[in-house]
């Protein structure tokens, strides 16, 4: 006690010389000054370490692969698109490419946001242990904005608008115009850029600018009302005034401006970097008792689903796959319009849920899984709880499905056995793959970086593949003897598949057995 | 009750945890101390099998717990926040909890009502997930789940840290009343000399992974303890 007065004692003195001393003061601001450019610094070791540091990054080195792939092809896309659409539209509709361009970039603005609203990450630094070391709380919050701006998904439009710029030059449109132009879109990107950081976590919106999109493009094909003739104007503005660009500049301020102040206010522990608490009510689903053990799994897994973000999210994407056979069977593509191909939408449309969910489990229960693991649970009944939630919810797909029956008998008996498929081979053989992901599921952070819809998987996609390639070809094989011998294949091997059921479970059982130790500690690592 | 056969633990050829014989005979209420990294936490995962062995073996009533799973029905044990499910209410994890056990709501909330003063108002009924629960407040729910279903082997690892006094105090009261139950061995660990003392009839000291000191608790106890972790 007496200590502690005296510390508090000899702060006061300290504030006391410190402000009277005005020369220590200017030197003390410059200090902070100097620091803050070496803090920047600092950061940016942190960020790397924690990159590279992560449990995640050497098991994800697959999806590392496949998603650094995916960049450059995107990068090249846009590469030839900046180099070449000036002459592909000259060539094809004799208008004033720039014109054109401007016109739809209403559209491309809206598709970026879009985009960026459901793949790009909001900034997080770790910030929590930051707060109280001497640093200026402007200092972390431009830092983490700053962060966002060398983002992919700021970097990859410039590889479309500087080589069209630079043909725009070549073919003598005004230089400093094209500047003031480049300058404008730039602009609008970045205003993108931070609209998503401020729009996060609102997710109305996301549903809001794809209702916007479709009425705005629905309107214009039917020529009902053309809003392109509109925004068109603006964005033209940008090249033939030499002060409408300075709109999107003055945008951009804003936007930075008041996602600083939005950040730095909401930079306490109590506020920005808590989680919000809403009240909630116990719930006893009493009518799954009567399922004993199977139906406290069940219980629980349906309270998991419901309470946490990112299962909530797989439910949204099995909802999304319901329509994904609408690239196929309305005849949109050609390549996909072949019964191989029919079939492999039949598998998705109905397996959804399948292979969100199946795919991680027992991750979902990675949390507590030490709990699971000494509580008087026997794998079997865990096992057949997750298997039952499973078939449920494909059972829920295919009758959500029966609006297919808009695209004749043939499609809707496709999609039939494909649920019986789904429930009687690939429900096992997902819960089998599930068995070897040992990667943590963090059910609770669901607003930070692999939270959410973010932590889509292309590793789960890839194991989905044998999955659909053996009824597709069931199938093809199908077709080739008969009318509707396709449809019978499938359905014998689904039926087929209830046969090995037990013997898959105890396979499972075995996997769990032997692999205990190591996915215990592998659950034990979060990100 | 629990047997230990030359049980060792190492991580890359550095051993954590290395336990020649011990016995913990039934009903007894053991206690075990150390530092941080004594072995603490090892040697409470290895007898769960959480953990496996390097060499040698933990019986549970001549039940090998690496083998297999016939302890799980009378064990019981809370070792830390990964025992909780985060996104249930506590009341909802009771009930899942007891269910496992093959209790009843009914006989859940016996046992609810009976450690309300323990709970403090600040458990039930408060309209929250575990996961949104203070520290202190989830230790509470996670050590009153581990008395469920009458389980003849109870661990509680840390059980009184992050607890403020009052609850130190009741929990106390309730780890002494289970260890005057003959039928149930309770294994409690702590940093606190004086608080597993008071709770435990046997106190064994681990260092470095090694039994340093097994005694049965007498008015000494603490001042030997004591003279022994003053370094």
């Amino acid at each position: 006690m007496r200590e502690t007065f005296i510390r508090c004692l000899n702060i006061e003195k300290f504030a006391f010389v410190y402000k009277n001393c005005n020369f220590l003061g200017l030197l003390y601001t410059n200090y902070i000054n100097k620091t803050t450019n070496y803090m920047f610094r600092k950061f940016i070791a942190l960020e790397w370490k924690a990159f590279f540091r992560s449990s995640a990054f050497a098991s994800n080195m697959v999806l590392k692969v496949f998603m650094i792939i995916g960049a450059i092809y995107f990068t090249g896309m846009f590469l030839l698109l900046g180099f070449g659409s000036y002459h592909i539209i000259k060539d094809a509709t004799d208008e004033d490419p720039l014109l054109l361009v401007n016109r739809y970039m209403i559209y491309y603005l809206v598709s970026d946001l879009l985009v960026r609203l459901f793949l790009q990450k909001i900034p997080i630094i770790n910030i929590r242990p930051l707060l109280t070391l001497p640093i200026k709380r402007g200092t972390i919050v431009n830092f983490a904005l700053a962060k966002t701006a060398i983002s992919f998904f700021n970097v990859i439009h410039s590889f479309f608008f500087i080589p069209f710029s630079i043909i725009l030059l070549v073919e003598g449109y005004d230089p400093l115009h094209v500047v003031f132009w480049h300058l404008g879109i730039l602009s609008l990107i970045y205003v993108n850029n931070f609209l998503n950081i401020l729009l996060n976590n609102k997710d109305g919106l996301f549903v809001g600018f794809i209702v916007f999109l479709s009425i705005a493009a629905g309107l214009q094909y039917y020529e009902v009302f053309d809003i392109t003739e509109y925004t068109g104007i603006f964005f033209q503005g940008m090249y033939t005034t030499a002060y409408t660009f300075i709109l999107p500049l003055a945008a951009l301020v804003a936007v930075w401006i008041s996602c600083f102040r939005y950040f730095r206010s909401h930079l306490y522990l109590d506020t920005g970097l808590s989680r919000k608490q809403k009240d909630v009510s116990t719930e006893d689903y009493t009518w799954l008792n009567r399922y004993g053990i199977l139906g406290t799994f069940l219980k629980n897994d349906i309270k998991l689903i419901r309470r946490n973000k990112r299962s909530k999210t797989t439910v949204i994407m099995s909802v999304v796959f319901l329509f994904y056979g609408l690239f196929f069977f309305t005849g949109m593509l050609e390549m996909y319009d072949n019964s191989f191909m029919h079939m492999f939408a039949a598998i998705f449309i109905t397996g959804g849920f399948l292979f969100t969910f199946g795919q991680f489990v027992p991750s979902w229960d990675s949390a507590y899984y030490p709990l699971m693991m000494s509580q008087n649970i026997q794998y079997r009944e865990y096992i057949s709880s997750k298997w039952w939630l499973i078939v449920i919810g494909t059972v829920a797909s295919t009758l959500l499905a029966s609006f297919y029956l808009y695209f004749g008998v043939n499609i809707y008996l496709m999609i039939l056995a494909a649920g019986i498929y789904n429930i009687g081979v690939n429900s096992h053989l997902v819960l089998l793959g599930g068995a070897y992901i040992k990667t943590p599921i963090d059910l609770a952070s669901s607003k930070q970086a692999f939270g959410d819809k973010k932590a889509f998987n292309v590793k789960t996609m890839l194991l989905s593949l044998p999955k659909m390639l053996i009824p597709m070809a069931l199938y093809s094989i199908g077709q080739l003897i008969g009318n509707n011998w396709g449809v019978i294949l499938v359905i014998i091997a689904g039926v087929a598949g209830f046969a090995f059921r037990n013997s898959v479970f105890s396979m499972i059982e075995k996997i769990y057995k032997t692999e205990k130790y190591k996915t215990l500690a592998s659950y034990k690592q979060k990100n | 009750m629990i047997q230990v056969q030359n049980l060792k633990k190492a991580y890359n050829g550095v051993t954590v945890l290395n336990i020649e014989n011990l016995e913990i005979p039934k009903g007894e209420s053991f206690g075990l101390v150390g530092n941080n990294g004594a072995g603490k936490t090892t040697f409470f995962s290895l007898l769960l099998d959480l953990i496996e062995p390097s060499n040698g073996y933990i019986t549970s009533n001549n039940i090998k717990v690496n083998e297999s799973e016939a302890w799980k029905p009378f064990t019981s044990a809370f070792i830390d926040e990964s025992f909780l499910i985060g996104y249930l209410t506590p009341e909802e994890y009771f009930y899942f909890i007891g269910e496992l056990r093959g209790l009843n709501k009914a006989d859940v909330d016996v046992l609810l009502a009976k450690h309300e003063d323990f709970f403090n108002g600040e458990i039930l009924q408060r309209k929250k997930y575990l996961r949104d629960l203070s520290k202190g407040n989830q230790k509470k729910v996670g050590i009153i789940a581990a008395l469920i279903g009458n389980p003849e082997v109870i661990i509680l690892d840390e059980p009184f840290a992050n607890l403020d006094p009052t609850t130190q105090f009741r929990l106390k009261k309730i780890i002494k009343e289970l260890a005057e139950d003959p039928q149930v061995t309770i294994l409690v660990s702590s940093h606190d000399l004086a608080h597993t003392i008071e709770v435990s009839n046997r106190i064994v000291a681990l260092q470095h992974g090694e039994v340093v000191k097994d005694i049965k608790t007498s008015e000494e106890t603490l001042k030997e303890l004591e003279a022994f972790f003053a370094v």
